[in-house]
C-alpha cells in the first residue's frame, strides 16, 4: 500500500516536526555560545567552560533521576531534601571517632551510605505513591518537607566544616583535566540513556507512562516500576548532594540543595520530555540544564544582575515549552 | 442548496494519503451516514471539518461560506457540533454545567443557577430526557451523557451535530432514544452526520449514506434506494458475489472437537456487579459470554485475568486451582487478554507498533536486562505478515493506525504469547467489516490450532456463527450454558430475558 519514495518523504517531514520539539534547546545553546564567543570577554577558555560544567553536574545528575520520575507521568519533589540528607551524613561519618580511626573505611562508608540512605528514602517515595495510590506531587511533598528536617535533626542544625581531600574528590577532582562530577555526569546521562532505550526497565518506564492501565494489563509492574524509579531519583540526588558538600568544604542542612527539584524540573521541561509521561529525553534534560546555566553565566558575565537572571530563566522555559508544542502539532 | 460542500479534500499523514479527492456533501435538515472500513478515512474527514486537522487541499463550505475551522470549539461556535465515541464533558460537574459550561447565564455578575437549571431541564425534556440536572454527570448511564452532550451541542445553536459512533455503547433500548433525539433534530432544521458500523441502524434512521473507502467518496446514495447487500460491498470494493457467498461473519465451523479444560471458573464474586458466574473453557474451543450491557461480562473476564481478583469463587487454569493477584499471573499461566477499551486499556499511544506488539512477552526478550532488538523485530515481521497489519513501519506509532490495525496489533500482542487462553473482549468493536471478518477467522484458526478463547460479544450473530458454546450471564449470574447446536439467536435472547422476569416476579412477590 505505500509505496517507498512516499514513506521516505513521510519521514523528512515528521523529521522537521521532531527535530523542532527535541533540539529547540539545543538551538538555543548553540545560539547563546556563539554570542558568548562573539561578547563575552575571555569566554573561550577551558576554564569558563570548567566552571560552567562543574556548577552544572549537579543539576544534571538530580535531573537524570527526574526525567525517569516524569517519564512515569511523575514528579519528584523530594530532591533538593534528600540531597540535604546525604550532605549531611557524609561528614557526620568521616568526621566521626570511627572515620577518624580508619580514615578508608571511613570515607569509604561515607560515599556509599549517603547514597544508599538517599536512595533508600527514594524507593519510600515511591512506596508511598503506589502503596497509598496518593498524586505524586503530594507523595514526594512529604519528603519534601521532613526531609529537610531530618537533616537538620541529624546535624543539629549545625554547619559542618571539614578539610577530607579524598572524599572531596568527587567534587575537586580531576581526570586528565576533567572535573571529576562532570564524569559523573556524563555517566549518569549516558547510563539513563541507555537504559532506556535498551533495557527491560525502560521500557517498562516508557509503557507505564504512555499508558498506565495497558501496561498493568500486559503484566509490567507497574508499581515495582515506579518505585525504581523514585529510587533512582533518591540515588541521583544523594550523589549530587555529596558533589555539592564537596565543592564546598562544608555541608549545611538548611541549604544544601534549596531549590534543587525547581531547577531539574526545569531542565527537564526546557530538555523536551513531556510531563504528560510516557516520553523521556534525558540528553535532552542536559542540554535544558546547560543552557539555563549558560544563560545565567552569560547575563552575569555581561553585568547583568542574577535577579533579572531569574526572570529571563522563567522567559526561557516559556519560550522552550512553546517551541515544544508547536514541534508537536507541526 | 446544500449545508455542507466538503470537495476535493486531501490529507496526508507521514506522507500517506488518509484523504484523496474525497468529498460529503450533507442537505440541511438530513440525516446522512457516513460509513466505510477503518482507515476509509471517516474520522480524519470529520477531523478535517471541525479544524482538528488541518487539510492539505480542498474546499469547504458551511451554510453558503468558504469555512476554515481552527479547532473545534471554532466550528462549534460556528455551527458544528460533535458527539464523540467517549463523552466529552466533565464527569464530576452537574449536568446544567456541563450544558452551560463556558456560556454560563450571569445575573448580577453571578451565575444564574436557577435560571441555567430550568433551562437544561427543558432542553433536554425536548428529548424526553427528564433528569434532575443538578446531580453530578457521572451519576448518570453513558446514554444519558450522550444525550447531555446532544443538548448541549444543540444549544449551541448547532446547524450540523456529528455524530461518531454513538450507539457503541448504548444497549438497544438506548439507542432507540437517541434515534428519537436524531429525527427531533431533523424536524427542527438540524442536519446530522451519523457514523456507525451498525448497518441495521442505517436504516432505521437516516436518509441518504456516503459511503467512503481507501479515502476517497466511493458512492453516495438514498438510503431508501439501496440495500445492505449494495452497502457492504461499496465498503468493500467487492462484488456482490464474494459478499453474497461469505457468511455474515467471517467464523466457520468448528475443525476439530474440543480437548482437555483450560479454564474453569466457579461461583465467582466481583462486587456488586457479580454474584455467581461459572465459565468453562476446553481446549481448541471458542466459548461465548454472553448477556446485556451490565451484565458483569467484563467483570468476570477481568477477575479471570487477575486483574480484579474475585471477592470469592473457584478459578481453575489447567487443572490447577490459582489466586491470581495480577494480569502478570495470569500471564505466566497462559492467559492473554484483550480490552474492550483498545484507547484506554490496549494501547500505549506513543510507542511504536514494535513496542506495542511485545509489550506482554518483553521479559521473554531479555537477557541480562537488555532487550535484544533482534529477537523483538523478528517476532514483529513475522507477527505483522501473519495478521496483514498496515502500517508504514513496524516503528510507525500506534496512535497512527486505524482502529482495526491496532487492534489486530493488540490480538498479536498476545499471540506471540503463545497463550493457552484467550480471552476476547468485544474483539470486533467499532472494526469495520473487512478487518472484522479477517479477526473473526482468525480466531477460529487460532480455535482450530488449540487455543481456548472466551469471547465476549454484543453482537448476536458473533456468537451464534462463532462460538462452541455459549455462557449467558444475566445481572452477574450464569444462567444459561448452552452446547453448540442449541445456540441460536431467539435462544439466547430467552435466556438474557427469561431470568429478568423471574427476577422481576420474585422481587415482586
Amino acid at each position: 500500500m505505500v509505496d517507498a519514495p512516499i514513506a521516505a518523504r513521510g519521514r523528512r517531514n515528521l523529521g522537521v516536526a521532531v527535530f523542532f520539539r527535541r533540539y529547540a534547546a539545543l538551538a538555543g545553546l548553540v545560539v547563546l555560545l556563539a554570542f558568548n564567543f562573539a561578547v563575552t570577554p575571555n569566554f573561550a577558555s577551558l576554564q569558563t567552560l570548567n566552571v560552567n560544567l562543574t556548577q552544572v553536574a549537579e543539576i544534571v545528575i538530580v535531573s537524570v533521576g527526574m526525567t525517569l520520575v516524569i517519564s512515569t507521568g511523575g514528579i519528584d519533589l523530594s530532591v533538593g531534601s534528600l540531597m540535604a540528607i546525604a550532605g549531611a551524613l557524609a561528614p557526620l561519618i568521616f568526621l566521626s571517632p570511627f572515620g577518624a580511626a580508619f580514615p578508608i573505611l571511613g570515607d569509604a562508608l561515607a560515599f556509599v551510605v549517603p547514597v544508599v540512605v538517599a536512595t533508600l528514602l527514594g524507593l519510600f517515595n515511591g512506596w508511598f505513591i503506589t502503596r497509598f495510590q496518593v498524586q505524586p506531587i503530594v507523595g514526594t511533598l512529604v519528603m519534601f518537607i521532613a526531609g529537610r528536617g531530618i537533616g537538620q535533626v541529624l546535624t543539629n542544625g549545625n554547619l559542618q566544616v571539614f578539610h577530607n581531600p579524598v572524599f572531596q574528590f568527587i567534587g575537586l577532582g580531576r581526570i586528565f583535566g576533567a572535573p571529576f562530577q562532570v564524569i559523573i555526569m556524563l555517566i549518569a546521562v549516558g547510563l539513563a540513556a541507555w537504559m532506556l532505550r535498551r533495557t527491560l526497565f525502560g521500557r517498562h518506564v516508557l509503557a507505564v507512562g504512555g499508558n498506565e492501565r495497558a501496561a498493568r494489563l500486559s503484566g509490567v509492574p507497574v508499581d515495582r516500576v515506579k518505585q525504581f524509579v523514585y529510587a533512582i531519583s533518591g540515588l541521583c540526588a544523594g550523589v549530587a548532594g555529596l558533589v555539592v558538600i564537596s565543592i564546598n568544604s562544608s555541608s549545611d542542612a538548611n541549604l544544601v540543595g534549596l531549590g534543587m527539584e525547581l531547577d531539574a524540573i526545569a531542565a527537564v521541561a526546557v530538555g523536551g520530555t513531556p510531563f504528560t509521561g510516557g516520553q523521556a529525553n534525558v540528553i535532552g534534560s542536559m542540554v535544558g540544564a546547560l543552557l539555563i546555566q549558560l544563560l545565567r553565566y552569560t547575563l552575569l558575565a555581561n553585568g547583568v544582575p542574577d535577579a533579572a537572571a531569574l526572570v529571563v530563566k522563567g522567559v526561557i522555559i516559556a519560550g522552550a515549552v512553546w517551541s515544544q508544542q508547536r514541534g508537536r502539532t507541526a | 442548496m446544500p449545508l455542507l460542500v466538503m470537495r476535493d479534500i486531501e490529507k496526508r499523514f507521514q506522507g500517506v494519503h488518509a484523504l484523496a479527492k474525497a468529498s460529503l456533501e450533507v442537505e440541511p435538515a438530513e440525516i446522512m451516514a457516513l460509513i466505510g472500513q477503518n482507515g476509509a478515512g471517516k474520522s480524519t474527514m470529520i477531523k478535517v471539518l471541525t479544524g482538528a486537522n488541518a487539510r492539505d487541499a480542498g474546499i469547504i463550505e458551511f451554510d453558503g461560506k468558504p469555512v476554515a475551522f481552527r479547532s473545534p470549539q471554532e466550528a462549534q461556535r460556528g455551527g458544528v457540533s460533535t458527539i464523540f465515541q467517549e463523552v466529552n464533558l466533565v464527569p464530576f460537574r452537574s449536568v446544567t454545567e456541563n450544558i452551560f459550561l463556558g456560556r454560563e447565564h450571569r445575573r448580577f455578575g453571578l451565575l444564574d443557577w436557577p435560571r441555567m437549571n430550568k433551562e437544561a431541564a427543558e432542553l433536554l425534556h425536548r428529548f424526553a430526557v427528564d433528569i434532575e440536572v443538578r446531580r453530578p454527570l457521572m451519576d448518570f448511564s453513558t446514554a444519558i451523557q450522550q444525550m447531555v452532550a446532544i443538548a448541549r451541542a444543540v444549544s449551541f445553536k448547532a446547524k450540523l451535530v456529528i455524530m461518531d459512533e454513538p450507539t457503541s455503547s448504548l444497549d438497544e433500548r438506548e439507542v432507540a432514544v437517541l434515534f428519537d433525539v436524531m429525527r427531533q433534530l431533523r424536524r427542527e432544521g438540524v442536519a446530522v452526520i451519523f457514523v456507525s458500523h451498525r448497518l441495521d441502524e442505517l436504516f432505521e434512521v437516516c436518509d441518504r449514506v456516503t459511503i467512503m473507502r481507501d479515502g476517497r467518496t466511493a458512492m453516495t446514495s438514498r438510503m431508501a434506494d439501496i440495500d445492505k447487500l449494495r452497502l457492504v460491498s461499496a465498503m468493500l470494493g467487492r462484488d456482490l458475489e464474494s459478499v453474497r457467498k461469505s457468511g455474515a461473519t467471517g467464523f466457520t465451523a468448528a475443525a476439530t472437537t474440543a480437548g482437555a479444560e483450560v479454564l474453569a471458573a466457579e461461583g465467582l464474586r466481583i462486587g456488586r456487579r457479580v454474584r455467581d458466574a461459572r465459565v468453562e473453557v476446553r481446549a481448541g474451543q471458542i466459548v461465548g459470554l454472553a448477556g446485556l450491557l451490565g451484565s458483569g461480562r467484563t467483570e468476570t473476564a477481568r477477575a479471570i485475568f487477575g486483574a480484579d481478583p474475585p471477592d470469592a469463587g473457584v478459578i481453575r487454569l489447567r487443572g490447577q486451582t490459582v489466586q491470581l493477584k495480577t494480569p502478570a499471573d495470569a500471564i505466566a499461566l497462559g492467559v492473554g487478554y484483550c480490552s474492550e477499551d483498545r484507547k484506554a486499556d490496549g494501547i500505549v499511544p506513543d510507542m511504536s507498533v514494535r513496542e506495542n506488539l511485545t509489550l506482554a512477552i518483553l521479559p521473554r526478550l531479555v537477557a541480562m536486562g537488555v532487550v535484544d532488538e533482534n529477537k523483538q523485530r523478528a517476532i514483529v515481521d513475522k507477527f505483522m505478515k501473519r495478521l496483514d497489519i498496515k502500517a508504514s513501519s513496524p516503528e510507525q506509532r500506534i496512535r497512527e493506525l486505524s482502529g482495526g490495525n491496532q487492534q489486530k496489533v493488540l490480538l498479536a500482542r498476545w499471540l506471540c504469547a503463545d497463550p493457552k487462553l484467550l480471552i476476547l473482549d468485544e474483539p470486533t468493536r467499532g472494526i469495520d467489516v473487512g478487518a472484522k471478518a479477517e479477526i473473526q477467522a482468525l480466531i477460529r484458526e487460532l480455535a482450530d490450532q488449540g487455543l481456548g478463547v472466551l469471547m465476549i460479544s454484543s453482537e448476536l450473530e458473533e456468537i451464534v456463527e462463532g462460538a462452541d458454546r455459549v455462557f449467558v450471564l444475566s445481572d452477574g449470574r450464569t444462567v444459561a450454558d448452552l452446547p453448540r447446536d442449541q445456540v441460536t439467536a431467539p435462544a439466547l435472547m430467552a435466556a438474557m430475558a427469561h431470568v429478568e422476569m423471574l427476577e422481576r416476579e420474585t422481587t415482586g412477590g
